[in-house]
């Protein structure tokens, strides 16, 4: 560490629900489409100060053996509608909306995203995803014909293309002949009060950090130590010259997921509990049908690993993010479970989680600033495992011993997104 | 006391583009306790405005009893985007969501996505009429209790309660079952506007097609018509083909810059009749002439015993009279459980052909609660 000033740590808050890290059997779990809830965590995250609160999307309902998938919290909205409604009820909090681009056309998302720009007096935020799943495709007129390759390629076009909308904002004709896109078309509203509401990222992979340097504000991560995130961290960082830019013009915010005690006993003893809650016996063999491609549901979840070889491609889970090559994970899994003596439960316990801030308030206040005062992050978007109450115990433990610490703000200082993340107005071309 | 008279208005306002002036219109709107306001919207390079539902989400949190009923366009958007997104509206508005469905016939609108060309208007509003069809049978495609969170079995939902929609069309197909839960209101009230000429017999193509997707999917139609009698005429035609359920409100271009147009208008909603169940007020100038509405309007109606004072329920449906519809799906499970119907639990469900939500209620009196 040198004697440079402290970095500001940023602070989103995801919406849980929609799979198995909202624990709904717990009594204190309440509706996951009531717009009470959605409006609880969002007034929660504006009284921590937060940077933005931000919901995820899945477009089709996942299926296990031809059948839909019930084990999990199911059933959301539409982001940007709910976003639009939040922003009656807050003033600062921006406001972020997970879309797809496969399934929607750039002009149409420019006009939606500028609306929510300009109802919301510029905190409007938009995390980019693709997909060329055709299981999902089969909801829509585009259905699934995108080639997983060329999945950046549209992305790529998709962000330009309505970056220019934004740009040409106000009567200004946009004339776009691309590979992906053929389109004149004409936004007839005043720029964005953000000049571009802000993009956001997800994603880990080489393609991923790419389109990120190239185009994003935000990227949503996932890494689970201090060095891999510091890695990741100056990789893409590093990656930010080729395309004009600085490092401070794209913020890392991997998501994390928190639990708080007392004692660190008490909160390593209430983080065990709560995994257990997200993976039941039944959400074990979900997860080892999803890798081994074959009915295990005779398969005891407290004993060991299935000993069958999996079957690669066989559809059988659908609609959830592809973890990878089935033998490689399987082989990876195995590994595992046998160095550290699991059960199959325990194993997939182990396996699915993702970085987690454990701990006493003032534990995690240090390991959260830790880790943004040594470039492993720009800041966390928190995942809690509970709606609508739970970010209240960090944002009522947590958030004033950041304070104190000086890495977090206590106001506001602007009023749009862009403010919030340090994050220049773009100019127009 | 006298029939109760519908009254609605446009808070049209091009060129404007903040939340806060679209939140006084809808104050003066619930302040006259109208049972919905109405926003246009397409994709055309002029006027200058936000997207319409987008509006109508912003404004949800802030009225209590209005119901918002903002276009959207069913040329380019995907039917499952709408249906969600007006299902969300609902959602956010505690049941206050319609939809006033709209196509888009430009050239310009076609060219800014760049996917199809344009295409004669009774073909757009056969697509329109799909839309509505995917929405609906979506919004019904969770039936009301699927959330059934049993800790026994660890199943958050009972995934015999959500359907696959399985639609095929001319322009596109939706397999489904809907993301979103089904709305408050069941179903979100589906509103079309049609002009008296549509319903004539010299109708053009495109009329006829508006005619056909609004007698078949509306639950409220906005009418145009240059006098009183074909008003008559026109609202007795559609309540043959549509079903006494339907509510037509006549849309009259108000302007309310002094008193005498106040009383004018005063006398001719008073009088009400052609046939209609009330108003659909398109103002000029919308925080004048709402104003007006809420302040001089309303009150001489409600003096005549004419308005509610107050909203009754809070639903648009409520405001509106209108019951909420029973899942199609969950109807035809009910139908197939009993012994005499010989319909194995996995045949597909057979959409009645008349798409006529209020028949629905009456053939399954569930109250549904949620």
């Amino acid at each position: 560490m040198t004697d440079r000033p402290l970095k500001q740590i940023h602070l989103a808050a995801h919406f849980p629900g929609v799979n198995n890290t909202t624990v709904w059997t717990d009594p204190a779990s309440g509706s996951q489409i009531d717009f009470a809830s959605f409006r609880h965590l969002a007034e929660t995250a504006e009284r921590g100060r937060f940077d933005f609160f931000f919901l995820a999307e899945g477009l089709r309902l996942r299926e296990v053996k031809g059948r839909i998938h019930d084990l999990d919290v199911v059933g959301r909205p539409e982001s940007i509608t709910v976003l639009n409604a939040l922003a009656a009820v807050t003033t600062r909090l921006g406001l972020a909306a997970t879309v797809n681009a496969t399934f929607n056309e750039p002009y149409e998302l420019a006009r939606r995203f500028a609306s929510l720009d300009h109802l919301s007096d510029g905190r409007a935020a938009w995390n980019v995803v693709t997909s060329s799943d055709a299981f999902t495709g089969e909801n829509f007129r585009r259905g699934g014909y995108l080639d997983r390759a060329d999945r950046y390629t549209r992305a790529a076009e998709f962000v330009q293309l309505v970056r220019e909308f934004w740009d040409a904002a106000d009567g200004g004709t946009v004339r776009h002949r691309g590979p992906q896109f053929d389109v004149e078309g004409t936004l007839s509203l005043p720029r964005p009060p953000q000049g571009h509401p802000v993009v956001i990222q997800a994603g880990d992979s080489d393609e991923g950090r790419e389109f990120a340097a190239a185009t994003a504000d935000v990227i949503f991560s996932r890494h689970h130590t201090l060095t891999a995130g510091q890695a990741f961290h100056a990789d893409v960082k590093r990656r930010l010259a080729a395309y004009g830019r600085k490092p401070d013009e794209l913020k890392i915010m991997p998501g994390v997921t928190y639990v708080l005690g007392d004692t660190q006993e008490e909160a390593v003893e209430r983080a065990a509990e709560i995994r257990r809650a997200q993976v039941s016996p039944a959400t074990t063999i979900g997860y080892l049908e999803q890798v081994w491609g074959v009915d295990l549901s005779g398969h005891d979840p407290d004993g060991p690993l299935p000993t069958v070889d999996p079957v690669p491609d066989s559809g059988i889970v659908k609609g959830r993010t592809t973890l990878g090559d089935p033998l490689e994970i399987a082989a990876k899994w195995r590994a595992v479970a046998e160095e550290k003596k699991l059960t199959s439960r325990e194993l997939v316990i182990e396996v699915t989680g993702r970085q987690s801030f454990i701990g006493t308030p003032e534990a995690v206040a240090d390991r959260i600033d830790t880790y943004v005062q040594s470039d492993a992050a720009d800041g966390f978007i928190l995942v809690p495992h509970l709606t609508p109450g739970g970010l209240d115990d960090f944002v009522d433990r947590v958030v004033p011993l950041l304070q104190e610490r000086g890495v977090f703000r206590t106001e506001y200082t602007g009023t749009t997104l862009r403010d919030h993340l340090g994050l220049p107005v773009p100019g127009r071309p | 006391m006298p029939r109760q008279l519908h009254l609605s208005a446009a808070v049209d306002s091009p060129g404007h583009v903040d939340a806060g002036h679209f939140t006084a219109l809808a104050r003066l709107a619930e302040r006259a306790t109208l049972d919905f306001v109405t926003l246009d919207d397409s994709y055309a390079p002029e006027p200058r405005r936000l997207d319409a539902l987008a509006t109508f989400s912003r404004l949800a949190p802030v009225t209590r009893g209005l119901g918002l009923v903002p276009t959207v366009t069913t040329t380019h958007t995907e039917p499952f985007h709408t249906s969600i997104s007006v299902n969300t509206l609902d959602w956010v508005s505690g049941g206050r969501a319609g939809w006033l469905v709209g196509v888009s016939d430009t050239e310009a609108e076609a060219k800014a996505f760049g996917r199809k060309g344009t295409a004669p208007a009774d073909e757009l509003w056969a697509e329109a009429a799909d839309a509505a069809e995917v929405a609906a049978r979506l919004w019904d495609s969770w039936e009301d209790d699927a959330e059934i969170r049993d800790t026994a079995t660890g199943r958050f939902i009972d995934r015999d309660k959500l359907h696959y929609i399985d639609f095929e069309g001319t322009h596109f197909s939706v397999r489904g079952p809907s993301i979103t839960p089904r709305p408050p209101q069941g179903r979100p009230v589906v509103v079309v506007a049609v002009a008296a000429a549509d319903l004539a017999p010299d109708a053009a193509a495109g009329g006829r097609a508006r005619v056909t997707t609004a007698a078949r999917y509306a639950d409220v139609v906005l009418l145009d018509a240059p006098d009183r009698a074909t008003r008559l005429t026109a609202a007795t035609e559609l309540r043959l083909r549509a079903g006494e359920s339907l509510r037509i409100l006549a849309r009259i271009p108000v302007a309310l810059a002094d008193e005498a147009a106040t009383a004018a208008l005063i006398g001719e909603l008073a009088e009400g009749g052609g046939g209609v169940d009330g108003f659909h007020l398109v103002p000029a100038d919308p925080a004048r002439d709402l104003a007006a509405v809420a302040d001089r309007v309303v009150p001489a109606l409600r003096d005549l015993g004419l308005f509610r004072t107050s909203y009754g329920g809070p639903t648009l449906r409520d405001h509106l009279g209108l019951a909420r519809p029973a899942s199609r799906y969950a109807l035809a499970a009910t139908l197939s459980s009993t012994p005499a119907a010989q319909v194995p639990a996995q045949a597909p469900v057979q959409i009645p052909a008349a798409g006529n939500d209020a028949a629905a209620p009456a053939a399954a009196p569930a109250e549904v609660t949620r």
